[in-house]
């Protein structure tokens, strides 16, 4: 099949050696600096904090969102972390979930709604979303070393570009199922774009936007891990010098403070979503 | 100048509704618009007007394009030609903000699945049209229980709708109509979800509120004798044409076409209803349980001046006049020692004609019995309404 040949390989190295790097360089530079001292605010803040206080109002959520069990295997988690010593790495861990999940809610839901009320844009969105989430997550690690360097700054960004698409797509699809007869009641009774959206369509779209979120947190949970490669911090570089190291014991001690930590967040907010 | 005008109002769902209507203008048929180039009419030059204070129904069947004509007069739906004008107004040349506020101050609109929101409750749904205009919270809140009161409803202010029956839900939707204050009613098959008995009920409350109110209301339905109860005029709607409109005598008299003439063929049966089409389900006491003093209480919530009373296997047993039920009440008597027996009685199958007679020389109703069962009773007011409108009774008691 080979009639000629495409050179995307080193078009893209030229592309990122000789523009990318030297005249974008300085803005990613910054960027990445901006954004370093927001995730090691949140960083310190959780590292901070207790780990007593931060298990008790984890558990907390828990009882108010997923019932008496929950908080239960809430607390039991966190005494696991505790023994296991992976408590901060847990944290730092959270951290970077936190934020990459914020960023995600807050490009994703407007972009959400936005595409459920323009098909161009839709049509615009759909393909990079689905880009977005195909691409093997390794590919984009390699440009987000270079542009951002080691650390916390390219695992939130990788996280974000793997975890934002179920932001966008359930939240699109929320809109889109708001029943037509009460939208157009909505209109009937001369209700301005904004007045429908924050009225009708939102409120009516909130357990379906919930879902998207509690999808983007374990996303952002499971690529938080894999961003260890690039040297985030966190249970997922225990994971990784244990498979480095072929010690099995520290590879399970740290899957099982993932495992823990998914769980918790994934209840927590499922339950967010159904009392919405 | 009349409340609501329609001037040759067009609309052609589909891909190119200009090359669409130059097709219509030409006089080709709708079928070989559909077919050469996939596009519906959906309505198809209609005019009329609709007076002050009128109730206009636009009746036709499912697919007659009487939905997208209502949705056409607050431009849900954009109109592909003609003009719509609302107190001489043209609402299909409006911007945006002009067709907003003319949908909030003039145009409020019922719809056939009620269309409440379900995260709303029942005043938080009847404020609605208030609260996107910035009205104050308390007078929005007033206006609301009015409206919600108007309708019959005081008391679930608090409920949600989906705790509500679907009569229940649809009142909410009158009510937030009603609570906009717009003198224009567009009501999209408002009742035609509800049970028979239940859109009587309602269908005589709209009546009844627009007689107080004085709304001018269009009213869509597929349904003749609803069109024919509530309509000063109607408008019959065939393929998105309007094929006849006129007062309800005009129509059942001189149909314009076949179609009108079968639709109205349904109603020239009730010339030909029995008794047990009409008959009604009775308030009746029981001599086996009731007492004089429940039979009194019965009558009085019930506005009667007699009733029938029944044993235990429904044996009609006779009839206990008021006056009758308060003396035995006096004296102590027991309920069968009064009765009287002067009512006429009738089969199912006896037609409505040779009832006629009788019910204007008996001073009770009439009883429906098979084998001295009592199935139902006549009134006179059953046989006059019946002999107007057959089919509405037959529905009631089914």
């Amino acid at each position: 099949m080979n009639y000629f040949f495409f050179p995307l390989e080193d078009w893209t190295n030229q592309f990122v050696d000789n523009w990318l790097l030297p005249v974008l360089g300085d803005f990613f530079n910054s960027f990445s600096g901006v954004l370093s001292i927001f995730i090691n605010a949140v960083t310190n803040l959780f590292t901070f904090i207790p780990a007593e206080v931060i298990a008790i109002i984890l558990a907390l959520l828990a009882w108010r969102f997923a019932g008496k069990g929950m908080a239960i295997f809430t607390i039991i988690g966190a005494l696991y972390l505790g023994s296991v010593d992976l408590w901060t790495g847990a944290m730092q861990t959270l951290s970077i979930v936190i934020v990459a999940t914020f960023f995600s809610i807050v490009v994703g839901i407007p972009l959400g709604i936005l595409t459920a009320k323009n098909r161009t844009l839709d049509h615009i969105v759909r393909p990079i979303l689905d880009f977005m989430q195909t691409l093997p997550s390794f590919v984009y690690l390699i440009p987000a070393i270079l542009l951002f360097g080691l650390g916390e700054v390219p695992a939130v960004i990788s996280t974000f570009v793997f975890a934002t698409p179920p932001a966008v797509r359930m939240t699109s699809l929320a809109i889109k199922q708001v029943p037509a007869d009460i939208v157009e009641a909505a209109k009937a009774f001369g209700s301005t774009s904004w007045q429908l959206l924050v009225k009708v369509q939102l409120p009516n779209a909130i357990p379906t936007i919930m879902a998207g979120i509690n999808q983007t947190i374990m996303l952002a949970l499971s690529m938080a891990v894999i961003a260890s490669m690039i040297g985030s911090p966190g249970l997922g570089s225990i994971v990784l010098s244990g498979i480095s190291s072929v010690n099995v014991g520290l590879g399970l001690t740290g899957g099982l403070g993932i495992v823990v930590l998914a769980i918790i967040l994934d209840r927590i907010t499922q339950g967010l979503g159904k009392k919405a | 100048m009349h409340k609501i005008e329609v001037k040759n109002l067009t609309k052609i769902f589909g891909g190119n509704p200009k090359e669409g209507l130059k097709r219509l203008q030409a006089g080709e048929e709708k079928t070989k618009i559909l077919k050469e180039t996939g596009m519906t009419i959906g309505v198809d030059n209609a005019s009329f007007y609709v007076k002050q204070g009128e109730f206009f129904v636009i009746m036709g069947l499912s697919g007659s394009g009487k939905s997208t004509l209502i949705r056409l007069i607050n431009r849900l739906i954009e109109p592909t030609s003609g003009e719509v004008l609302i107190d001489g107004e043209n609402i299909t040349t409006m911007n945006k903000k002009e067709l907003i506020a003319i949908r909030r101050k003039k145009l409020s609109m019922v719809f056939q699945n009620f269309a409440l929101f379900p995260n709303r409750t029942v005043q938080e749904n009847v404020e609605y049209g208030l609260e996107i205009q910035g009205h104050p919270k308390d007078d929005r809140a007033k206006k609301a229980i009015k409206a919600i009161h108007d309708v019959g409803l005081k008391g679930y202010e608090a409920s949600y709708p989906n705790q509500l029956s679907g009569g229940m839900q649809q009142r909410v939707g009158l009510a937030r109509a009603l609570a906009n204050d717009s003198d224009i009613l567009l009501m999209d098959e408002a009742f035609s979800a509800l049970d028979p008995l239940i859109r009587k009920e309602m269908q005589d409350e709209l009546l009844r509120l627009q007689n107080k109110l004085g709304k001018t209301i269009i009213f869509i339905t597929h349904d003749l004798d609803e069109a024919l109860k509530l309509g000063d005029r109607i408008a019959i709607m065939k393929n998105g044409s309007i094929v006849q409109l006129g007062t309800a005598e005009e129509i059942l008299e001189n149909p314009a076409n076949d179609y009108v003439s079968n639709f109205v063929e349904d109603v020239d049966r009730s010339k030909v209803l029995v008794a047990g089409q009409i008959m009604k389900q009775p308030d009746l006491i029981t001599t086996w349980k009731d007492g004089p003093r429940v039979a009194v209480r019965k009558m009085e919530e019930a506005g009667l001046s007699s009733i029938f009373v029944v044993d235990k296997d429904k044996q009609l047993k006779g009839i206990l006049t008021i006056d009758a039920a308060i003396n035995a009440y006096k004296e102590n008597k027991w309920v069968e020692d009064v009765l009287e027996h002067d009512f006429h009685s009738t089969t199912f199958d006896t037609p409505l004609n040779d009832l006629i007679g009788i019910a204007a020389e008996s001073r009770f109703p009439i009883a429906v019995t098979e084998n001295n069962r009592l199935l139902g009773i006549i009134v006179r007011v059953s046989i006059l309404s019946g002999l107007i409108l057959g089919k509405e009774q037959k529905e009631a008691i089914l």
